[in-house]
């Protein structure tokens, strides 16, 4: 009896947003008295970030300090309408709506500004750290505090904005199923190492190595977090978790998280992450979304590892101690591939 | 360990922004680490009632009678729910978008077709005292043979699931009994291949497992006004839902949400918003209804099943000639989203790569079994597993590096896709050069010097000389109406234009393809009114039942 290591690679691409389009979100974004900005929305922060990207690209359109942001979300009677959070389409969809409504409200407070310095607007800048200058002059300024209160108190103008952002519907032809799904994709590539015991027929990752595209990643640590959550989660899907152990039979369907397995802290494999940033061209600042696709290559990349550790193919998931050892006996044994061996 | 390759695309970015790009903290972190952001559950109303559900021991029966008699005299009940409570007892989700017809109760009372389909409802003064409630109905069932695997489902003389649905099949376009995908001839193909691989695949059913489990918690507010603070991903679309199964103007509800304990896709269905503010309506109290983790594992709708069969002709060097797939997902009782997750399927075959001759058939079938829904990936998750562990069969009966395969087949910028529309932005070479690299994999000199900016396009932008189509599937009796219709025409995003763009045709030439009268060439196709759509899912339960994208004749 012996221990067999192999290694496995798969490659994905994913659709961003709503399949078809026609899923619209708004955002309206206002200045309060003190020159601070609120975005409100109807978005649902579920851990992802909602709040914190969106609030990243409210600062960065508006020109202001990211601290002088804050998102409220979601109550309907002040939030506008989302189509919500799910199909990976809160970054790329409510990005935008939030980058259209913030550029209304720059606009506002520049034209403010320009009210105040007895410039025009259009050759204002603002430096990100709460300052409005004439472009190539940085010593004729207002703040953007000065520049609200002056709009909001001394001129009469809310300083504020709207935004949608809509992919219309497309259609689907019923004969062909040509279709326009979706405006961008995002991309990965993964490689595991897994060691199967032909004993006990238990798989261990012990290593994964990625690279993923997901467009600009707006703030490298929501993506780290998803990236690692989300490759969890695929190593949980192809050798752990199902309600239905022995489908499509319905029995031993677990109840609680003793019965519902998934991996422990540690059947964790160090994951080397390579993030690739190809701007898709209608993101917001490039972004895709890199919440759903994560999890998907490690499902084929393990069930590829093991059949180079012990030559059994698993096309059923979960890839169980079970599944695996009866797949060994079949073949009268481990017979190890090696097919993607380290070259150096 | 991460690291960000920013040599990769560097042209495409601006890399010197204020705010983009930085590693700022969550707005909510402070909250979240202390413990005080509040969720759906922390609204812990004085004189809360609890909501618990009498649900189905049995696969598949028909309810003879339902005696709540002994129930309603259990201490600390206020009142127990039946289906003819619900103002409107049926519905299906994606009524909101026009698609679908409507097929599953509130509380059922004609039938159950999954083993805890919910009955009747106990509203209690604690949750203890409506679980024991619970244990006091009487249902008198007549059992049914029931149906749980897919391809038995669809077998003559199976069981019928879902009355609305008859074939156990759902319909698309009001015209098929399947999503269909036809681009070029894989017959004509896989006659002149090298070699054939076949492959069947199963993905398992898997449950979201957010730590907070789906609920809402519903009081009446001042001025007629119900407030409903809940776990939803879609607030508009939950509140939506609520209005039209209440039959109540949008504009009465107040919705609460935003911050919720992960969600992963399990969290859209919107079971839990009607029952509680139907609660609230009907006694006067704040109500909540949530779902423990027993409930949440068994009778929250799941990631669903999916069966994939793949066949593959592909040439001595490792191209893929033709890739044909059927699939079944199994959707459960009930339709929910599958239907809506395998257009979503349909969309992304054959996969990341440039295949010149592509066939799919695509089944939402329906068993009994606890109804799917969404979950990270939907759509595609399944499909990914499936391909994949088809690629390394491909490359092992050509005998290259599995990587090497991929490079090979990989699309890039220009070329055209099964979807009959033409690939843009893409990455995957890269993303498998960079894997190659870090796991000391070599590759050959053509896999290295490979891009997603180069070898794409010209001939490979061209849609196929001829596509095989058919009317296999072809059904009767339901309206025609695509998934689209209501909302405007197919002028949806094109791809950015490309030199090759222009000269591609609008479409499979027209004079090979066999007549399909409800076929509408989307170039000849009106241009899409503003997001109608989204107006339909801001408004009254009355629009709703009048719009369905198909509906029986």
């Amino acid at each position: 009896m012996a221990m067999h290591r192999g290694r496995g690679f798969a490659s994905i691409n994913y659709p961003i947003g709503m399949n078809l389009g026609g899923d619209p979100s708004q955002a309206l974004v206002h200045s309060n008295p003190d020159g601070k900005f609120t975005v409100a929305l109807s978005s649902i922060d579920l851990g992802q970030g909602m709040k914190s990207v969106t609030r990243q690209i409210a600062a960065e359109t508006l020109g202001i300090p990211v601290a002088d942001v804050y998102v409220d979300t979601a109550d309907s009677d002040t939030g506008p309408h989302c189509m919500g959070s799910f199909a990976s389409r809160g970054t790329h969809r409510v990005g935008n709506a939030v980058i259209q409504a913030a550029q209304e409200a720059r606009a506002v407070m520049l034209e403010a500004a320009a009210e105040e310095l007895e410039v025009d607007p259009a050759d204002l800048v603002t430096d990100g750290h709460g300052n409005i200058h004439v472009k190539g002059a940085p010593s004729r300024s207002i703040t953007t505090m000065a520049a609200c209160q002056a709009a909001q108190f001394k001129q009469g103008r809310t300083v504020s904005g709207r935004g949608i952002f809509l992919i219309p519907l497309s259609e689907v032809d019923p004969d062909t199923g040509e279709m326009t799904p979706v405006s961008c994709f995002a991309h990965a590539a993964m490689l595991v190492e897994v060691e199967v015991d032909d004993e006990t027929g238990e798989v261990s990752v012990l290593d994964m190595q990625s690279a993923y595209e997901l467009g600009r990643a707006l703030n490298p640590k929501l993506v780290e977090q998803q990236l690692i959550g989300g490759a969890w989660m695929g190593m949980s899907h192809v050798l752990w978790e199902t309600t239905e152990p022995y489908y499509p039979d319905r029995s031993h369907g677990p109840v609680d998280f003793n019965h519902y397995l998934m991996p422990g802290p540690g059947d964790l494999a160090p994951h080397h992450i390579s993030v690739l940033e190809r701007p898709a061209p209608d993101g917001p600042f490039g972004g895709k979304g890199p919440g759903e696709m994560c999890a998907n290559p490690v499902l084929p990349a393990v069930a590829n590892a093991v059949y180079d550790a012990v030559g059994v193919r698993i096309d059923e998931l979960p890839i169980t101690p079970e599944k695996v050892l009866r797949g060994i006996r079949a073949n009268g044994g481990a017979r190890p591939k090696m097919r993607l061996a380290r070259t150096r | 360990m991460i690291e960000f390759r920013k040599e990769f695309f560097a042209n495409e970015r601006d890399d010197n922004l204020n705010e983009i790009g930085k590693p700022t903290r969550r707005q909510d972190i402070l909250g979240h680490v202390t413990g005080r952001s509040p969720y759906f559950d922390d609204h812990l109303f004085e004189g809360l009632l609890h909501i618990r559900c009498v649900r189905s021991p049995h696969h598949h029966a028909r309810i003879r009678r339902i005696d709540i008699s002994a129930a309603e005299k259990m201490p600390g009940v206020v009142r127990v729910l039946l289906g003819n409570d619900v103002p409107l007892n049926l519905n299906t989700l994606l009524s909101l978008l026009d698609f679908g017809l409507d097929d599953e109760p509130v509380l059922s009372e004609t039938k159950v077709a999954y083993k805890g389909e919910p009955v009747a409802a106990i509203i209690a003064e604690s949750e203890a005292q409506a679980r024991a409630a619970v244990k006091m109905v009487k249902v008198e069932w007549e059992v049914l043979p029931h149906v749980l695997d897919v391809e038995d489902a669809l077998k003559p003389g199976a069981p019928v699931v879902c009355d609305v649905y008859p074939t156990n099949k759902f319909i698309y376009h009001g015209k098929f009994d399947h999503q269909k995908l036809r681009y070029g001839d894989v017959e004509e193909a896989f006659a002149r291949a090298d070699h054939i691989v076949e492959g069947r695949y199963q993905m398992s059913p898997i449950e979201q497992a957010p730590m907070e489990t789906c609920g809402a918690i519903a009081a009446p507010e001042v001025n007629d006004r119900y407030v409903c603070f809940t776990s939803t991903q879609g607030l508009f679309f939950s509140l939506g839902t609520a209005a039209k199964l209440l039959t109540m103007p949008s504009s009465r509800l107040h919705f609460v949400g935003g911050t919720v304990g992960g969600g992963f896709g399990g969290k859209v269905d919107s079971m839990h918003e009607p029952l509680a503010i139907l609660g609230a309506m009907l006694t006067g109290r704040p109500c909540k209804y949530a779902w423990d983790r027993e409930e949440e594992m068994q009778v929250g709708a799941p990631r669903g099943a999916e069966r994939w069969y793949i066949k593959d002709g592909v040439a001595r060097d490792g191209r893929i000639l033709a890739r044909k797939f059927t699939g079944y997902f199994d959707s459960g009782a009930y339709t929910r989203l599958s239907s809506y997750a395998i257009i979503k399927g349909v969309g992304h075959l054959p996969g990341p790569y440039t295949i010149p001759n592509v066939y799919a058939d695509v089944f939402c079938v329906y068993t009994n079994r606890t109804p799917a829904t969404a979950m990270r990936g939907f759509g595609i998750t399944g499909v990914d597993f499936a391909i994949e562990a088809h690629m390394d069969k491909v490359a092992e009966t050509v005998g290259m590096n599995p990587i090497g395969l991929r490079i090979l087949n990989s699309y890039r910028d220009g070329d055209m896709k099964a979807h009959r529309r033409l690939a843009k932005n893409c990455a995957l070479v890269e993303c498998c050069q960079v894997v190659a690299e870090k796991g000391g994999v070599a590759l050959s000199q053509e896999s290295r010097s490979a891009t997603s900016l180069t070898g794409g396009g010209g001939e490979r932008a061209r849609l196929p000389a001829r596509t095989a189509t058919d009317q296999n599937g072809a059904v009767s009796g339901f309206r025609g109406g695509n998934y689209a219709r209501k909302g405007g025409g197919a002028s949806g995003p094109q791809p950015a234009a490309m030199p090759v763009a222009a000269a591609v045709p609008a479409y499979a030439s027209s004079q090979q393809r066999p007549a399909a009268p409800a076929y509408q060439p989307s170039a000849t196709a009106p241009p899409a009114a503003p997001a109608p759509a989204a107006e339909t899912a801001r408004h009254g339960a009355l629009r709703f039942s009048s719009l369905s994208g198909f509906r029986r004749r």
